[in-house]
């Protein structure tokens, strides 16, 4: 068993939404990553049998999709935008920042992404899938380490709510 | 140099007006006090659902997330047949496209009135809001806008007693553009892989579950309580054209004042950069423009492309591109146009969904060989070997609208930026690929 029983509970109600339960295949890993940290082998079996499926559709499925973490990556996931608009004012200098700042950080996944629709804002990052934007290098390690320590609170792995 | 109109350009503020005017707009106290959920009050009342469809129609309004399909077309397309279900399309990840975001964060009430009003012109009782999910915050708040329209009865069991039904599910996807289109968006709203479907059939006679199934974009789905409300015919006078109404647009880069401009079709590329945006950063030169987001061709810094109108027909019968989601992205001359086709042609790399050949290798191709020649690297022919294997993807690569030999249009969209080389800065690229040794020779084709 890997949910919790309170996300158990929540994982029942997802599949009431759907009038097929494959399509709550989603939604469950969210819940599953939010809860664990990433998506793990386990996870996919739980979710596989909570909608009625294989373990290997579901590990199929998740695959597909960027957001779904196979290995462990720590509290925070920091995304950093590169794409045209970001390139042309600054994003990879924040990315380049992060990435040479907290390369050996256990707690913190750095990783380039693409468009986040914050171009208005440029350069833009996601900690845990909240925005941060009008980035400088140095605003965004501070930003890290402000969740790092606490002050800034996190959302989930994969983005759920506080 | 480039300079503005010199006159007063201002925006129309329609579906944007309540998330510049109202604070908080996106609580449900707050957007009801502005007049949220008056109109599908009313529509409930007069309880004519082929009203509705006549408003719309009368309206031009046609599809804002990129294909500009008459919204009023795709619902009278849809077969007899029962349930049926509305896709609201969230997913937006093209590039530099931001609009949607900006309504699903700020004015979700908006969003869920129109997917009531829409799904009661249809007879559907059952809606997705499927929203990309990187939104986390967009979708915290439109679960709230969709739970706080529930509890005061605007969702539900038979609404306000008129025997209505509509439940709404918001959905998160994971992470993949291509996720984007409409069929791909379907297939992985039943939890697969995001790989478009092979049409036909379309998502309206075999969509979710094999159901027939509308889907619109956050934008178009927002404005149709606009159009209720001011009357189709009204709407339709705002535009030019087959063009009606105003668009939500995007536009990033080197400007001033780039974010969300509500602009009414007609407006010109010069009024909206130089006038709406301040013009450039630095009050730098312009160099070359996206008028209509990653996937089609750009324009330059000439008069004929500045003055050109914001029309959808217009500017695809002159100048061969096209608006599609609404972006625009704007650079200065320190910007080198290979650096940005390249990073576009990483980005439709990365985003193939892998199922046609020539688009899984050709973007890997086409991103390989811009990476070298906008690092230096570029070899005197590359240009025309870019071209070459752009051909296998988008037969004629000059062509726009492009062609296609792929199932879906992400395949042929670097093409669009190639194309657009080729055309604008076919000497600037040759230049800086002068330098090194020739190793394949190729011949364009
Ligand atoms: C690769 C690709 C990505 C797309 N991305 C989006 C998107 O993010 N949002 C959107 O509304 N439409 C997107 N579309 C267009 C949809 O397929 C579809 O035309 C649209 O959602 C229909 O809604 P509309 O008629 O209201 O525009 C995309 C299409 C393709 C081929
Ligand atoms: S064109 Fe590319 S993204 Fe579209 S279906 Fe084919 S492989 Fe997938």
């Amino acid at each position: 068993m890997t949910f919790t029983a309170k996300n158990l509970e929540r994982a029942h109600a997802i599949i009431a939404q759907y009038p097929d339960p494959h399509s709550a295949i989603l939604p469950l890993a969210h819940v599953a990553q939010d809860q664990d940290g990433w998506l793990t082998n386990e996870a996919m079996a739980e979710i596989a049998e909570l909608v009625g499926t294989s373990s290997a559709d579901v590990q199929g499925v998740c695959s597909f999709y960027t957001m779904y973490k196979r290995r462990p990556c720590g509290k925070l996931v920091v995304s950093v935008c590169t794409n045209v608009t970001c390139l042309v004012v600054g994003g990879p200098e924040v990315l380049h920042h992060l990435e040479a700042r907290y390369g050996a950080d256990d707690d913190v996944f750095v990783e380039e992404v693409e468009c986040l629709a914050a171009c208005g804002n440029a350069p833009a990052m996601q900690v845990n899938y909240e925005y941060h934007e009008h980035l400088t290098p140095e605003m965004a390690a501070a930003i890290v380490d402000d969740y790092k320590s606490g002050v800034l609170h996190a959302r989930g792995v994969s983005g759920g709510s506080k | 140099m480039a300079v503005s109109s010199g006159k007063d350009v201002r925006e129309t503020r329609i579906v944007t007006r309540r998330l510049h005017d109202v604070a908080n707009s996106w609580t449900y106290d707050n957007a009801r006090a502005d007049g949220a959920y008056e109109m599908w009050d009313e529509v409930l009342r007069r309880a004519d659902p082929a009203d509705i469809h006549a408003q719309v129609k009368a309206s031009g309004l046609r599809g804002r997330g990129g294909a500009n399909f008459p919204t009023a077309v795709k619902w009278e397309s849809l077969p007899d047949v029962f349930p049926r279900y509305l896709v609201i399309n969230g997913d937006e990840g093209e590039p530099s496209t931001f609009k949607d975001r900006e309504i699903i964060e700020k004015d979700p009430h908006a969003l869920v009135e129109g997917v009531c009003i829409e799904a009661y012109a249809c007879k559907i009782n059952k809606a997705f809001i499927y929203l990309r999910g990187e939104f986390a915050l967009g979708y915290d708040r439109v679960v709230q806008a969709v739970a706080d329209a529930t509890a005061n009865g605007w969702v539900g069991q038979n609404i306000k007693g008129s025997g209505f039904d509509l439940d709404i599910v918001v959905h998160r996807g994971a992470g993949a553009y291509i996720c984007g289109d409409e069929s791909a968006l379907i297939e992985s709203l039943e939890g697969k892989r995001g790989m478009p479907r092979i049409k036909p059939p379309l998502p309206i006679h075999a969509g979710v579950y094999a159901k027939p199934t509308v889907v619109n974009n956050v934008e178009t789905a927002s404005t149709i309580t606009h159009i209720m409300k001011m009357g189709g015919e009204e709407y339709a006078k705002l535009g030019v054209g087959r063009s009606t109404g105003t668009r939500v647009a995007a536009i990033s880069g080197h400007v001033k004042n780039p974010g969300i401009y509500e602009i009414e079709f007609g407006m010109t590329f010069r009024e909206i950069i130089f006038d709406l945006c301040g013009g450039l950063r630095d009050d730098r030169e312009l160099k070359f423009f996206l008028p209509g987001g990653a996937s089609f061709q750009w324009l330059v810094n000439c008069d004929e492309h500045l003055d050109q109108i914001y029309d959808i027909d217009d500017i695809s019968a002159k100048l061969g591109t096209t608006l599609g989601s609404g972006a625009i992205m704007v650079y200065d001359d320190t910007t080198d146009p290979l650096l940005v086709a390249w990073r576009l042609a990483k980005f439709y790399a990365h985003e193939s969904c892998g199922t046609c050949t020539p688009c899984r290798e050709g973007s890997g191709w086409i991103e390989k060989i811009l990476y070298r020649m906008s690092h230096g690297l570029g070899r005197p022919d590359d240009m025309d070997l870019l071209l070459s294997a752009s051909a296998n993807v988008s037969p004629d690569v000059m062509r726009a609208p492009f062609t296609q030999t792929t199932i879906c249009p992400l395949g042929p969209s670097p093409v669009s930026a190639v194309a657009s080389l080729q055309k604008y800065f076919r000497a600037e690229v040759d230049a800086a690929c002068a330098n090194q040794p020739t190793l394949i020779p190729v011949s364009a084709t």
